[in-house]
């Protein structure tokens, strides 16, 4: 096992900054994985020609795969820093490991990205329940075990941007809403609750930017580290908004 | 009132659950938090959610024994008014949780399926998968995703919260907070600052617990004047892996759906353990502790693996604290349920946990302590006023706090599912609280301040800020981060002695001295970790102090606080009469510790150290008895000690019975 980890980070001091390239040695550890390895540059800010720089600005949260937070394009693949195994990584490419921003959403500084365009999106597609009131009004309808099975890994979805990182569709000059997006308004289009505000969620949907904009690439789906059945969001959101608009058209 | 607001810091479950409830009743929010609320660490959260329901009340439960196993876990040290009004709260969130689109798990016929936790008899756990935290975070943030695009909230994400702004009388009137990105100090005027930033794993370098989970919201409106209270009430989670940069969690579901936790009977057995027979296995909790089995509660599991790996040299791996969790023999259908867990070990650990046991280690997963709250009791229920505005107000006017960041919901040791219980329960029931506080308001409001008590208070932060940002000594703050961590882990977690906690203190001391002359590595003006990270030190360190002088005061075993040199013997006769004496002198000495340490430790915040205040806990509806899990003779303690309290109406009578 190699004792010295080589690392290469594309930085960027800010949005309107150039981008350069910094290598880095750290001392290998075992089970480290890539945020291990941010945090060791930040005690130990040197390159490998010795030059001491600042800190690696990134984001990480959770460091377990499950806030979002810490994606990023790790050997030149989408996918979390968190779970980025040194050891996998070695398997991967030997001699380095690149680490760099995504590059569908603007950078602020080396590693962190802007990615509020995703949380805009949700509102786009009103993607809530909406009720009533948050008072006691006792327990809601019973569920099958099959509808919880359909509805849970859509809700894992940890808007982490790997899959819009991928889409050839989505970038900064279309307003795309992107399979994320799209996927939790299908799910909420299924609950029970929430499928009484469809009509809204399907308006939206089929607006420039909505579904009709998917090219059906498929590459989504490859990349999401939470397995969320995008492609059956993306489906049903194609079926949903037709059905919708034949509806519309016969009662005018 | 019409154009008063509430700032809220922190948007995890607490802080979402109360932003949602002043929005839908029409205040004005603004939420401020270091990362976008969606991922804030109560995502972690795993196993589920605590509440009486539907099946355990037909095996007999209630909403009284949820509070009495809530108090006997917490080994009495929590106010008991509060806690009541949460249990009776409990189902009533489940079921709002529900109608929100919570995916929770369901039984053949469509019901809630729950699970058994820790420190209790009845299921009352309800889940979705091995996620319960993401799911329920994802409920709550599109709720106020909701609010938010009808204009009644207002986030700021990638903010630090710096500190409050005080008036001239000491009355709260906004908030100081700063961009991430562009690094600019602004304030936030308003009359209510609630806070609900979470726990302070980090204190200890390495716990179970997210990255911002520093404390340091809590830190800076304790030097502002609130008091901080119990803080060396820390919880460690008996089973965890360690990792280079986090201990991650392996939930107590994992037990709760019927996993054993083992060691093999012989020291250095190096057998890969799926090869070792099960007589030659030694499943130390099941077998020290019939009735709860696995489930006994965090404090006593933990001690217990403590116990096995130390004391008799059974440790799986050699100078660690491990022993093995197996899931192996679960059916597929229970082993389902826990995915969301086993993925984790699974991807860090490189072992499928599904046929391999895991091996699993102690480790430091959260806070009982925090930020000192009121409370008014109603002494018709014996739970709370509803809309008081003492109901978790700290000793400051107008600033509130509630989630992991009080003190008040767990006592000595928090049962397992109950957190995001008392998250969500405090967020919503200081609503309307914080509603009449604003109401009340007689001497003006926050509009009524001159501007220049928040200009005052910005250039003064961003006079800190420029002063850090320009430091550049030789000491490394990560460097100081690790070591704080590692003499916490060591001398102020599982067992404690004062020698050590002594020598702690002594540490922080010197650490808090060196940070005086700390080098930035980055004096940038735009999104500045580093000094993000530097300032939070030195609110680590604060807690930290709190933590150990709190620790080495208190000269007692008492839930997950075990001081080994004041343990009460346990009696260990054979014949009876002599171990009913024994009983009798164990249970008087059990009521003279409580006399004087059944108390809440509140810090004061001074320049030179905390100072300690012991406040009387509110045990007025569940009397106190000792807490006999497993300990011999225990059946003769509570006799005697029921004879001892027969005549003490106050403390044997229970107010409340349902
Ligand atoms: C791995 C794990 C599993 C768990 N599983 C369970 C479980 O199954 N059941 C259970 O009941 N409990 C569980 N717990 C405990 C529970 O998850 C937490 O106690 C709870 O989520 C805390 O929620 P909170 O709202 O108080 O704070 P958090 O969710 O921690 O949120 C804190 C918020 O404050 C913000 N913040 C902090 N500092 C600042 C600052 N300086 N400026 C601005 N914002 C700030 C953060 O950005 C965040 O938004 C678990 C804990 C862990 C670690
Ligand atoms: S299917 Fe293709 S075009 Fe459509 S969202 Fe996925 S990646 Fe984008
Ligand atoms: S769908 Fe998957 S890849 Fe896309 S944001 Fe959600 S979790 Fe990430
Ligand atoms: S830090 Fe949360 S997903 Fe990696």
């Amino acid at each position: 096992m190699a004792s010295t980890i080589h690392i290469q980070v594309k930085r960027q001091d800010g949005p309107d900054k150039s981008a350069r390239f910094e290598t880095f040695d750290i001392d290998y550890e075992p089970g480290m994985n890539c945020t291990t390895l941010l945090q060791r540059i930040a005690a130990t800010p040197v390159t490998t020609d010795g030059k001491q720089t600042s800190p690696v600005a990134y984001d990480a949260c959770c460091l377990e795969e499950i806030c979002g937070a810490c994606t990023m394009v790790v050997n030149g693949k989408v996918r979390q820093a968190c779970t980025a195994l040194v050891d996998d990584l070695i398997k991967e490419s030997p001699d380095l490991i690149t680490l760099a921003p995504m590059t569908k959403f603007s950078t602020v500084r080396d590693l962190v990205v802007d990615r509020r365009r995703m949380f805009e999106s949700l509102k786009r597609v009103s993607a809530w329940v909406e009720l009533d009131d948050y008072s006691d009004r006792g327990a809601s309808a019973l569920v099958r075990p099959e509808d919880q099975e359909e509805a849970y890994p859509m809700s894992r979805c940890m808007t982490c941007g790997c899959c819009v990182e991928a889409c050839p569709q989505f970038n900064e000059k279309s307003d795309f809403l992107g399979p994320q997006a799209i996927t939790q308004a299908i799910m909420f289009n299924e609950h029970p609750v929430g499928g009484m505000t469809a009509t809204k969620r399907l308006t939206a949907l089929m607006e420039p930017g909505g579904i009709a904009d998917c090219g059906n690439a498929q590459a989504c789906v490859e990349v999401c580290p939470k397995e969320v059945p995008l492609l059956r969001g993306l489906a049903k959101a194609g079926r949903q908004t037709t059905l919708h608009a034949i509806k519309s058209f016969l009662s005018k | 009132m019409a154009d008063q607001k509430v700032v809220v810091i922190g948007g995890g479950l607490a802080g979402l659950a109360c932003s949602m409830q002043l929005a839908e009743s029409g205040t004005k929010v603004q939420l401020v938090s270091l990362v976008p609320v969606k991922r804030s660490h109560s995502v972690c959260a795993q196993g589920g959610i605590n509440a009486v329901n539907d099946s355990t009340r037909k095996e007999g439960d209630s909403e009284y024994l949820h509070l009495d196993d809530t108090v006997y876990g917490g080994d009495f040290l929590a106010n008991q008014p509060p806690i009541k009004e949460m249990c009776d709260w409990g189902p009533g969130i489940i079921d709002l949780l529900d109608r929100m689109g919570v995916p929770f798990n369901r039984t053949v016929e469509g019901h809630r399926d729950q699970r058994r936790f820790g420190g209790t008899m009845f299921k009352r756990t309800a889940f979705a998968g091995a996620t319960t935290g993401q799911q329920l975070i994802y409920a709550l943030d599109e709720q106020v995703r909701f609010w938010e695009s009808k204009g009644s909230i207002e986030k700021f994400e990638y903010y630090d919260f710096l500190g409050p702004v005080l008036d001239d009388k000491g009355v709260c009137r906004g908030a100081v907070i700063q961009n991430l990105f562009d690094m600019q100090v602004r304030t936030l005027p308003a009359d209510v600052l609630v806070l609900a930033t979470g726990g302070c794993g980090l204190v200890f370098g390495r716990s179970t617990m997210s990255m911002v989970c520093s404390g340091s919201a809590c830190a800076r409106v304790h030097r502002a004047g609130v008091g901080y209270a119990n803080g060396e009430f820390i919880q460690v989670h008996p089973t965890a892996i360690p990792g280079t940069d986090k201990l991650r969690l392996m939930s107590e579901s994992a037990r709760g759906e019927g996993g054993r936790v083992w060691v093999p009977k012989k020291p250095g057995d190096d057998r890969d353990p799926v090869n070792i027979p099960t007589d030659e296995r030694y499943y130390f909790l099941e077998e020290r502790y019939p009735k709860y089995g696995n489930l006994v509660p965090r404090d006593i599991a933990t001690r217990e693996i403590f116990s096995v790996c130390v004391e008799q040299g059974l440790s799986v791996e050699q100078d660690k604290l491990c022993v093995y969790l197996d899931v192996s023999e679960l059916p597929p259908t229970t082993l389902h349920k826990l995915d969301g867990i086993l993925e984790i070990y699974e991807k860090f650990q490189g072992v499928n946990p599904r046929e391999v046991p895991m091996k699993i280690f102690p480790a430091v997963h959260y806070s009982m302590g925090g930020l000192w709250v009121d409370f008014e009791k109603n002494e018709q229920t014996g739970g709370l006023v509803k809309g008081s505005v003492r109901n978790q107000h700290t000793s400051v006017p107008g600033i509130f706090a509630i989630g992991e960041a009080d003190y008040q919901y767990h006592g000595a040791n928090r049962l397992g599912a109950n957190s995001l219980l008392s998250c969500i329960f405090t967020g919503m029931f200081v609503a309307p609280s914080l509603r009449n506080y604003l109401a009340g308001l007689s001497e003006g409001t926050a509009a009524d301040q001159p501007a220049s008590l928040y200009e005052k208070a910005a250039a003064d932060h961003m006079a800190e800020h420029e002063a850090l940002r320009n430091m550049s000594g030789p000491e490394n703050p990560y460097h100081l981060h690790n070591e704080l961590g590692d003499v916490m882990t060591r001398n102020c977690t599982v067992i404690r002695h004062n020698q050590p906690l002594t020598e702690t203190v002594e540490k922080i001391i010197e650490l808090i001295d060196r940070y005086k002359s700390i080098g930035l590595a980055d004096q940038g003006g735009w999104t500045n970790q580093n000094l993000i990270f530097a300032r939070s030190l030195a609110d680590m360190l604060l807690l930290a102090r709190n933590i150990a002088q709190g620790a080495l005061q208190r000269d007692e075993c008492r839930g997950a606080h075990e001081k080994p040199d004041f343990r009460i013997p346990a009696p260990d006769a054979d014949s009876p009469a002599e171990l009913h004496k024994q009983a009798k002198e164990w249970c008087k000495a059990f009521k003279t510790k409580n006399d004087k340490w059944l108390k809440t430790t509140v810090a004061e915040y001074s320049a030179d150290g905390p100072k300690m205040k012991y406040e009387p806990v509110d045990l007025s509806l569940v009397p106190v008895r000792p807490r006999t899990y497993g300990l011999k003779g225990a059946e003769v303690i509570e006799q005697v000690w029921q004879e001892m309290t027969a005549g003490d109406a106050d403390s044997s009578k229970p107010v409340a019975t349902k």
